[in-house]
C-alpha cells in the first residue's frame, strides 16, 4: 500500500544478557538465605519418602511416647508409637502443596479481579472493589474457618478456603499497580501502535506486575502454611492419619504436661517454614524496592 | 486509489461526558492533510488539539465519544471501521508520538524490544528479527551505538533519546501519517531543536505526512506548511503558515503572535498578554468563544457565532475581519 521506501532492513541478531538474579542476591543477603530455606523445604517435601527412617503412619504400640534422641527414633514417637521425624518430614508434603494451591487460587482470582477492576475503571471497578472490600472485612482466619465449615472439612476445601481468603490482597495489589501504570503514556503509545487491549495487558502490563506479585506470593505462602496448620489443628483440614503438622499439634496438645515434644516438634516445623517464606518475601520487597535501585 | 486527500476530517464532533457535564472537546472540526505535508495544530491547553488527534486514532478516553462527522483516511472512513480494522491501521498507516518521553516507554522492557513491537504485531516478525530492525531504526533516528542501546532499559535513556526511540517505533512500519502530540514540550530547548530537525528530515526522506500538535508558535513557523489554530474545540483560523504569521485574520492568532517576543521587530514593544481565561467548556457562552478576551470585539460577537470563512488568503472565524477590517491596520 505504501510507496515509501522501507525503513527497516535486515540486520544481525542481538544477544540478550540474562536477568541479574546474581545482582539481586548481592544487594540483599536475606534473599539468598530465604531462597535457600524455601528451596530446602521443597527438597525435603520431594525426598521425604526416601529419607524418612520409618513409615509415618505405621504404629508401634510397644514404642509409644519415646522421648527425642531415643535409639532409632531421633525425635521420639507419638502416642501410637509412630516415628516423629518421619511424620514431620512427610508433613511437608501436605503443607507445601496446600500453600502452593492456595496461593495460586488467590493469585489467579485476585489478579483477574484486580486487572479487570483497574483496567476497566468506572462502574466495574466500583462493583468489583466493593465485593473485595466485603471479603476483606472478615478476619482472614475466621473467613477461612467459615468457608471450610460450609464446604466440608477436608484438605481440598481447606486449600480453596485459604485461597479465597487471599483473593482481596491480590486484587487490591494488582488494581493499585494497574491504576498507576494507566497514568503512564506507554499504555496509550502501545495502543496507538496497534496493540489490542488483550496484548497490552498480557505482554505489556503483566510484566510490570511481577515484582510486587513475587513479594506477595512469598508472604502469602507463609500465611497459607499457618492457616492450613490452624485449620488442621481445628480438625477442618487434614484428617487422621495423614501426617500433618497442625493435626500433630492437636494430638500432642493432650499430652503437653508429660510429653511436650509431641506438640513442640511440629510447632517448630511450622515456625521454620513460615519464617522462611516471610524472610524471602521481606527481603525480596527490600531488594526490589525501586527507591533503593542504583 | 481514488482519494483526494490522505486524511480528511469532515465536521468531526467529539464529546467528553464528565461529571460536571458534557464537554464539546472537538466541535465541528474539518481539515485535510495531503501526502508528505506537515500540518501544525496550535492552541492552548484544552483547546481540543489533542482530542482531535485522539479522535483520528479513535483512542479517546472512556468518557469520550465521536458523536458526529467522519474521519477518512486514504478513502476509508475510519469512523465506520471495526475496532479490529482500526488496530490494523494504527501503527501501520498512522503512528503517534506523545508528549512525555519519560513515561512513554515501558520501564520493564529493553528499548530495542519495544521499538520492534509494531513489527511483531503487524509484520509478524520474530523477536530477534524485530530487535535487529530496531538497531537500524535507532541508527536512522540518530541514536549513537545502536547495537548497545537496544539492549538497554529506558531508564538509561535521556529524554531526548527516549523521544528518538519513540519516533523510531512510530516509523518502524513506514506509516503514511505521523501524529506528533507536543513531541518537544517536555524537552529542553537544544534537544527540541534536534527532535524537530529529525522529524523534518524523516518527513523529507520518507514522505511521511506529519501532524504536529504544539502550543509553540515558533515550532510551527519553522516546520509546518499549513497551520490550524484552535480555540475552545473549534478551528478559528486556518491557512498557509506564511500567511497566518504575516497577517493573522483572527484576533486570537493575532494575540498569540503579539504575546511572544520577536527578534526581528524594528521597534521593540512590550509583550501583550492575552487577558482573561478560556471559556467554561461545560457552559459555553453564545456568540464568538473568544469574544470575552478579544481586543477587537464588536456588539455582534457576543450574540452570534461566526462561521469559518475565507478572509484574504486564509480561513478565519471572525466577524471583524470577515467585514474587511485589518487587525494590524
Amino acid at each position: 500500500m505504501s510507496n515509501a521506501p522501507a525503513i527497516v532492513a535486515a540486520g544481525t541478531p542481538i544477544r540478550r544478557r540474562p536477568f541479574g538474579l546474581l545482582e539481586l542476591a548481592q544487594r540483599n543477603r536475606g534473599v539468598v538465605v530465604g531462597l535457600v530455606f524455601v528451596g530446602a523445604l521443597f527438597l525435603i517435601a520431594l525426598v521425604s519418602p526416601v529419607i524418612s527412617p520409618h513409615d509415618p503412619i505405621a504404629t508401634e504400640p510397644d514404642n509409644a511416647y519415646l522421648p527425642p534422641l531415643s535409639p532409632g527414633h531421633v525425635l521420639g514417637t507419638d502416642e501410637l508409637g509412630r516415628d516423629q521425624i518421619s511424620r514431620v518430614l512427610w508433613g511437608a508434603r501436605v503443607s507445601l502443596p496446600v500453600a502452593l494451591v492456595a496461593v495460586a487460587v488467590g493469585l489467579v482470582g485476585g489478579g483477574v479481579l484486580g486487572m479487570v477492576s483497574g483496567y476497566a475503571g468506572g462502574l466495574t471497578d466500583l462493583l468489583v472493589m466493593r465485593v473485595v472490600d466485603a471479603l476483606l472485612a472478615f478476619p482472614a482466619l475466621i473467613l477461612a474457618i467459615a468457608l471450610v465449615a460450609a464446604l466440608g472439612p477436608n484438605l481440598r476445601n481447606a486449600m480453596i478456603a485459604i485461597g479465597i481468603v487471599a483473593i482481596p490482597v491480590y486484587a487490591r495489589l494488582v488494581r493499585a499497580v494497574v491504576l498507576q501504570l494507566k497514568q503512564m503514556e506507554f499504555v496509550m503509545a502501545t495502543r496507538s501502535l496497534g496493540a489490542s487491549p488483550i496484548r497490552l495487558i498480557v505482554r505489556h502490563l503483566i510484566p510490570n506486575l511481577m515484582n510486587p506479585i513475587l513479594v506477595q506470593i512469598s508472604l502469602s505462602a507463609g500465611f497459607a502454611i499457618l492457616a492450613e496448620a490452624v485449620l488442621s489443628f481445628l480438625g477442618l483440614g487434614a484428617q487422621p492419619p495423614t501426617p500433618d503438622w497442625g493435626q500433630m499439634i492437636t494430638t500432642g496438645r493432650t499430652f503437653l504436661p508429660n510429653d511436650p515434644w509431641l506438640a513442640i516438634v511440629p510447632g517448630i516445623a511450622i515456625s521454620i517454614t513460615v519464617y522462611s517464606f516471610n524472610l524471602l518475601g521481606d527481603s525480596l520487597r527490600d531488594a526490589l524496592d525501586p527507591r533503593l535501585r542504583s | 486509489m481514488a482519494f483526494s486527500h490522505l486524511l480528511e476530517l469532515d465536521n468531526v464532533e467529539t464529546h467528553l461526558r464528565l461529571r460536571e457535564g458534557t464537554i464539546k472537546a472537538v466541535d465541528g472540526v474539518s481539515l485535510t492533510v495531503d501526502a508528505g505535508e506537515t500540518l501544525g495544530i496550535v492552541g492552548e491547553s484544552g483547546s481540543g488539539k489533542s482530542m482531535t488527534a485522539l479522535s483520528i486514532m479513535r483512542l479517546l478516553p472512556r468518557s469520550g465519544r465521536i458523536v458526529g462527522g467522519k474521519v477518512s483516511f486514504k478513502g476509508r472512513v475510519l469512523t465506520d471501521l471495526s475496532e479490529d480494522e482500526m488496530e490494523e491501521i494504527r501503527g501501520t498507516e498512522i503512528a503517534m508520538i506523545f508528549q512525555d518521553p519519560m513515561t512513554s516507554l515501558n520501564p520493564v522492557f529493553r528499548t530495542g524490544w519495544q521499538v520492534g513491537e509494531p513489527l511483531r504485531i503487524h509484520r509478524h516478525m520474530r523477536r530477534r528479527a524485530s530487535i535487529a530492525a530496531a538497531v537500524d531504526l535507532f541508527q536512522k533516528v540518530g541514536i549513537p551505538e545502536p547495537r548497545r542501546r537496544v539492549a538497554q532499559y529506558p531508564h538509561l535513556f535521556s529524554g531526548g533519546m527516549r523521544q528518538r526511540a519513540m519516533i523510531a517505533m512510530g516509523l518502524s512500519t513506514s506509516p503514511s501519517l505521523l501524529i506528533a502530540d507536543e513531541p518537544t514540550t517536555a524537552l529542553d530547548v537544544t534537544i527540541q531543536a534536534q527532535i524537530l530537525d529529525l522529524l523534518q528530515t524523516l518527513n523529507r526522506d520518507y514522505g511521511t505526512a506529519t501532524i504536529l500538535i504544539t502550543h509553540n508558535l515558533g515550532v510551527v513557523a519553522g516546520m509546518c506548511d499549513r497551520v490550524i489554530v484552535m480555540y475552545a474545540g473549534r478551528i478559528v483560523e486556518q491557512g498557509r503558515t506564511d500567511d497566518v504569521f504575516a497577517h493573522p485574520e483572527h484576533p486570537y492568532t493575532w494575540s498569540l503572535l503579539h504575546s511572544i517576543p520577536r527578534l526581528d521587530a524594528e521597534q521593540h514593544q512590550p509583550l501583550r498578554p492575552i487577558e482573561g481565561v478560556p471559556p467554561d467548556m461545560v457552559n459555553l457562552p453564545p456568540g464568538c468563544k473568544f469574544q470575552a478576551r478579544c481586543p477587537f470585539a464588536i456588539a455582534r460577537c457576543a450574540t452570534d457565532e461566526p462561521e469559518l470563512l475565507q478572509v484574504r488568503e486564509q480561513l478565519a472565524r471572525c466577524w471583524v475581519t470577515q467585514a474587511g477590517t485589518r487587525l494590524d491596520g
